[in-house]
């Protein structure tokens, strides 16, 4: 390989990757909805497709703010009170992922069912 | 209150173990003290705004706006601690050499490095925007009293456990210091960029490795009190996905090859700087 060759193929590699990355990105993807109401979830088990991106759109109906955690689907974010916030998680292998509201574990549980 | 101060409590010790292997990595530079304590209350105050807004940022961007604002947190913070591993750290090191060199005694009288006290600020912003929500809920809830109560015990025992790491930090010879704070902070730099893959997977902006590699909870547990000081130090996670992974070793990468090749071209340079020295003699 001359000298231009290796980096040339490198920059073309991250030219793809970073293309594929994008339209990763943009593509459509089933919306799920997630109520947090009297420090609980609604509903307790959501199936979602495996395989497949998939969009939580986590609604806090609660006056207190509440973290969305789960250490199964790698993801923790706060959702406000009465705040709405969308959550990527996916693709999911088929099984049970759990989660809960990190500041009302007691009662916040649920899970994302892949299949 | 149990309840809250083991929460506060998780959130604070982040932000203290940032704080307390900056305080060790800095010791002797002059006006460090200020620089921290300005570090911390700059954070503080953020922490505050950050919560106020909360609602207004969560709602951005189709409601990832709070993972596009703390990826943006996340980036700088990377950023500034990269900064400091390959340039900074070298020329303290490159310094002292040179001094020596020159037959001069070398102070510590250099100034505290901003870009590590900027770390700093955005450490306690990020851990204290969550604490201000967490205990504004619950105190408008449960009581004002105990909840406060409850996070005031909390930042006090995480602070604690960082005074602990600082104080240990400090008996280290000045000789070893350079070397491990650097190794720490090279770790908290790729805990960071670990953090950093989540958020953009969160966000949605990248769709691809997302999937947890393995699962060593039975091993050691994230909420564990071990498990929370494995995630602060070093970024423990115990379902990693490979896109955290890849960062985490991206940023080490990074880090330790940019600061050789930083330390390579100083030894160089050092070199030439002593062989006009020994002409002009």
């Amino acid at each position: 390989m001359t000298r231009f060759q290796s980096p040339l193929f490198s920059f073309a590699g991250a030219v793809i990757s970073a293309s594929l990355l994008v339209t990763g990105a943009y593509a459509a993807e089933p919306e799920l909805l997630l109520v947090i109401k009297n420090h609980r979830f609604e509903p307790v088990e959501l199936k979602v497709p495996a395989g497949q991106r998939v969009k939580l759109i986590v609604h806090n109906q609660d006056s207190t703010a509440e973290e969305f955690e789960s250490h199964d689907l790698n993801r923790e974010k706060i959702v406000p009170a009465g705040g709405k916030v969308s959550i990527f998680i996916g693709p999911l292998r088929p099984g049970r992922y759990s989660f809960t509201g990190e500041y009302n574990e007691a009662t916040a549980k649920g899970v994302v069912i892949a299949e | 209150m149990f309840a809250t101060a083991i929460i506060v409590f998780r959130e604070t010790l982040e932000a203290a173990l940032f704080v307390g292997i900056m305080a060790a990595a800095t010791r002797g530079l002059v006006g460090r003290g200020r620089w921290l304590t300005a570090g911390v209350l700059a954070g503080s105050a953020g922490a505050l705004a950050l919560a106020a807004g909360a609602e207004h940022i969560s709602a951005l961007a189709n409601g990832v706006g709070q993972d596009l604002v703390n990826a943006g947190i996340l980036v700088v913070a990377l950023a500034m601690l990269t900064w400091h591993c390959v340039w900074v750290s070298n020329q303290g090191a490159q310094a002292a050499a040179d001094a020596r060199a020159l037959g001069s005694s070398f102070k510590q009288g250099q100034r505290a490095p901003w870009a590590l006290m900027i770390v700093v600020a955005l450490s306690v912003l990020r851990e204290g925007a969550e604490t201000v929500l967490f205990v504004a809920g619950f105190a408008t809830g449960s009581g004002p009293t105990g909840t406060l109560a409850g996070a005031f015990a909390g930042v006090l025992c995480g602070s604690a456990i960082g005074a602990i790491i600082y104080l240990g930090l400090s008996r280290v010879p000045v000789q070893r210091m350079f070397a491990v704070t650097n190794t720490l902070i090279l770790l908290l730099a790729a805990s960071i960029a670990s953090q950093l893959a989540r958020a953009l997977s969160q966000a949605g902006l990248i769709s691809v490795w997302g999937q947890p590699l393995w699962d060593t909870s039975p091993l050691l547990r994230v909420d564990s009190p071990v498990g929370t000081f494995a995630h602060a130090l070093v970024g423990y996670e115990a379902q990693p996905t490979g896109l955290q992974l890849a960062f985490y070793a991206l940023a080490l990468l990074v880090i330790v090859i940019g600061s050789r090749w930083v330390r390579a071209a100083q030894a160089r340079r050092r070199t030439v700087v002593t062989a006009r020295v020994l002409a002009g003699a």
